[in-house]
């Protein structure tokens, strides 16, 4: 059985699960029934400025008859007082010892008001403290939030303000609203971090009441953007993540990344640790089915680990970022086409017509001996876009074939060194083709 | 027992619609069109439901069906379109009919006009039968400018939707509804009125330009047996059971000669109504019954006893005298022919007996001197008869294959294009 155990700079937990800082670790009561149910950890829902919410802070994309695939707040940090949180947070981490108790905080950018918050979040016991650079609403507008993250310079100077203060270990969470996520990372890692974590939530507005023409949620007669979170935001967070793996700086220092965005399985979890995360933060998923949900994700990925042969997280973290890739270095003389397995096949013809409306015409129905016409792809003319894959409803019935180009293996970038002015003249490019026997129908 | 006097399925909740209108895969070129005898865009309805746009599913479907209120209930959907659903193989087809039903329920609750209808044209066109295949041809005929008028002998229209369809399947107000629908396009519906007696054919080809005969079949045949007249009519039973329930003879046994789906109908009724124990009489074996395979599953776990290769010789006090029958070489219908077993005579025992044994050929075709396909009105490929400016559709035409409400839709609506080209000249 694999070990989940982790060691994330010097924050020990049973196992990679932590609660994200967000209303599931808004309250002792909740955060001892998570400790219950087997989470690892809990990032406590973020402590600092006081604040007042408001209602319908909560909205939804729901799809095709799915609820939920991801939620949008409004909601802003803990909105109870100070002195509670602070005291809950010593009880949880005294009566769990064995799991990571961290504390999210946000204060006013002054040196004097971190410091305050900083020796305050230390007194309760708690394992470490993220730093929360990211909620893009509300807080940002008081020049808080993501009004730091977005800013690699103010980055800096609020951590570097913590790290002298701090005795325990500091996790600067950056925010996904910009541009290039490693620009904030390199200042944190300036300042001293211990540790990074990402993403915080994405700026959305979810929607518009085709009824009333209110903005979704409806917050008295207004609307606005709040931050969007769960399955549907997977892919950006699994981006940004691989962003910092593969950055030089970053991963030169060598911090642990603690990954979220969208995690509700452990097949998405086990996919964050392949690209770089050590710890792994849940919010969505906990908000939409409860605490009980750390049963699988534990048993699922114990027993992938298991399956793999992967003893420790350690064996998992960043295995697959050395094939994270710029374009450039793609082979250009890759070459995969589709296959449809006729047994499998069911007739919905979704590849027929994607293919021949959206890519590259290449499925032909073809009727035989009077039955229902079956999709048939012309490999010749198949560029292997993948789009057929994508759309065929029965598993496995479209393989994605490595078919050979017979051309030696080149990329854009060894391309662009080697014969220049094919990559810059039209009448280059056609000869080249021509001479590598490239036919684009 | 569940009541035998509402509607068997209750209609899908919007979740449920929601979620299943966005199982179906939206097939290209989808199976389930081709297999729909009125060829609903399917899909594309379906799609519609799952974007929330239940005007423009509900247009879909009028578009190929205008009766698909009724359709969505009481169409063999296992041997129609479900039965080619892609999914079948190896999921659970889209619930296709449930679907429509959602549509057209929306349609209903709206009032919803099922198309725009053209300027008037000046046209007249009469037809004999307010039936599926009469109301779909009246439909579509108003829907390109025809004044229509439908003549119908009994006091309500609808057909067999309204007075042979067993509640459990269709509510009585579904089909009325829909003969609402069909006069709101402007089309004039006049019950009471039999063409061929209380209006004469020279009299309609006289006030008409065109005249379409959709009348159904004829009454149910007599079995010939001694004590027939104890013996209730399986359509005029089904018939009470929806227009008159409390009126409807209850009796703890029963006993139904056919086994058709009119049989079956009957069973169910009395099943429901209370009876303890019901048998299906019939003279052939479950090979040869003309019920849908799954209407036969249904009545099964109904509780319904099935005495096949029994031929009823005497209807008295006590039940139903039979004789046991043999299967020989097949007869005029292609079904082995069954003769009687000597001496096997035996009382089954029943309060109450029902026949439901077919229906006579449409009395019309004589009437009116049509040519004839074996008893049927014969008609070419667009739905003319021997008789100038008459065409014909529904069950009165099906000479050969499964009588259904869809073939009669199906009918109404090619007629009603074929007559439209004639009136306005076309080819």
């Amino acid at each position: 059985m694999a070990d989940l155990s982790i060691n994330f700079a010097g924050i020990r937990s049973p196992n990679p699960f932590w609660l994200a800082s967000a209303p599931p670790s808004n309250s002792g009561a909740q955060v001892h029934r998570a400790f219950e149910a087997g989470w690892g950890g809990a990032v406590w829902k973020t402590i600092g400025a006081p604040v007042l919410n408001v209602s319908n802070r909560y909205g939804a994309l729901h799809h095709a008859g799915r609820r939920m695939i991801a939620i949008n707040n409004v909601e802003l940090i803990s909105d109870r007082p100070l002195e509670v949180n602070l005291r809950e947070i010593g009880e949880v981490k005294r009566a769990w010892p064995d799991r990571a108790v961290i504390v999210s905080a946000m204060v006013e950018s002054k040196p004097e008001a971190w410091r305050e918050i900083i020796h305050r979040i230390e007194d309760t016991g708690a394992d470490g403290v993220e730093l929360n650079y990211g909620c893009p609403h509300g807080m940002s507008e008081r020049g808080m939030g993501a009004a730091v993250g977005q800013v690699p310079e103010y980055c800096e100077q609020i951590t570097r303000w913590v790290m002298e203060a701090a005795h325990i270990p500091v996790i600067v969470k950056l925010t996904p609203n910009i541009t290039n996520i490693t620009y904030p990372a390199r200042a944190a890692v300036a300042a001293g971090a211990n540790a990074l974590s990402l993403i915080n939530t994405l700026n959305s507005i979810t929607g518009v009441d085709l009824d009333t023409l209110e903005i979704s949620p409806n917050i008295g007669g207004r609307g606005g953007h709040g931050g969007f979170a769960g399955p549907a935001v997977k892919p950006i967070a699994l981006n940004m993540l691989s962003a910092l793996g593969v950055d030089e700086v970053v991963s030169k220092r060598g911090l642990p990344i603690s990954g979220m965005g969208g995690i509700s399985t452990w097949r998405d979890a086990a996919e964050f640790l392949l690209l770089g995360a050590t710890s792994l933060q849940v919010c969505t998923a906990v908000m939409h089915y409860g605490f009980r949900i750390i049963e699988d994700l534990c048993d699922g990925l114990s027993n992938w680990m298991d399956s793999k042969g992967f003893a420790t997280i350690n064996d998992v973290v960043g295995r697959s970022l050395h094939r994270i890739s710029d374009f450039k270095d793609f082979d250009l003389s890759f070459r995969a086409v589709a296959r449809i397995d006729e047994a499998k096949c069911i007739r919905c013809d979704l590849c027929y017509v994607a293919c021949n409306d959206a890519a590259h015409q290449c499925i032909d129905l073809v009727v035989r001996d009077g039955a229902r016409a079956q999709p048939v792809v012309r490999e010749p003319d198949c560029v292997g876009c993948r789009l057929c894959y994508n759309v065929c409803p029965v598993d496995g019935c479209i393989a994605m074939a490595e078919s050979p180009s017979g051309r030696a293996s080149v990329t854009w970038d060894q391309l662009s060194r080697t014969r220049p002015e094919v990559t810059e003249d039209w009448e280059a490019m056609k000869r080249y083709r021509g001479e590598q026997g490239i036919h684009i129908h | 027992m569940a009541d035998a006097l509402t509607e068997h399925l209750p209609p899908l909740s919007g979740q449920e619609a929601l979620v299943e209108s966005n199982r179906c895969l939206y097939c290209y070129d989808a199976p389930c069109t081709r297999a729909c005898p009125t060829h609903i865009d399917i899909p594309r309805f379906i799609r519609k439901i799952a974007t929330g746009n239940l005007t423009g599913s509900a247009r879909t479907i009028f578009d190929a069906n205008l009766l698909g209120a009724t359709c969505a209930r009481v169409c063999p959907v296992q041997e129609l379109c479900e039965g080619a659903c892609v999914l079948g193989a190896d999921h659970k087809p889209i619930a296709i009919g449930r679907l429509q039903r959602h549509a057209m329920d929306y349609a209903a609750r709206t009032g919803l006009a099922p198309f725009a209808t053209a300027p008037a044209t000046g046209r007249r066109v009469a037809v004999a039968g307010a039936g599926p295949a009469g109301l779909a041809c009246a439909g579509y005929l108003a829907r390109h400018g025809h004044a229509v008028t439908v003549f119908e002998k009994r006091p309500l229209g609808g057909g067999l939707s309204t007075y042979g369809i067993i509640v459990l399947r269709e509510p009585v107000d579904i089909a009325l509804a829909e003969v609402e629908m069909i006069r709101r396009l402007g089309v004039s519906v006049e019950t009471g009125a039999e063409v061929g007696s209380s209006i004469t054919m020279d009299d309609l080809l006289a006030r008409f330009d065109a005249v379409f005969l959709s009348a159904g079949l004829g009454a149910t045949p007599q079995l010939g047996i001694p004590g027939e007249e104890r013996i209730l009519d399986g359509l005029a039973y089904i018939e009470q059971s929806k227009l008159a329930p409390e009126s409807l003879p209850r009796a703890g046994s029963v006993a139904v000669i056919g086994a058709g789906n009119t049989a079956i109908d009957c069973a169910t009724i009395a099943r429901r109504t209370g009876a303890t124990r019901v048998t299906i009489v019939y003279r052939r074996t479950e090979r040869e019954m003309t019920a849908y395979p799954h209407e036969i599953d249904f009545i099964r776990r109904e509780g319904v006893e099935f005495r096949t290769l029994t031929q009823p010789i005497r209807a008295t006090e006590a039940g139903l005298e039979c004789v046991r029958m043999q299967l020989g070489d097949p007869d005029a219908s292609g079904r082995a022919a069954p003769s009687p077993v000597r001496g096997s005579e035996f009382l089954l025992s029943a309060e109450l007996i029902i026949k439901a044994i077919g229906q006579h050929r449409p009395p019309l075709a004589a009437q009116l001197g049509l040519d004839t396909d074996r008893g049927f009105i014969r008609v070419n490929s667009g739905y003319e008869t021997s008789l100038a400016r008459v065409w014909a559709g529904g069950d009165c035409i099906r000479a050969r294959g499964a009588a259904s409400t869809v073939m009669a839709v199906q009918d109404g609506k090619l007629a009603a294009e074929a007559i439209h080209r004639t009136l306005t000249g076309g080819a």
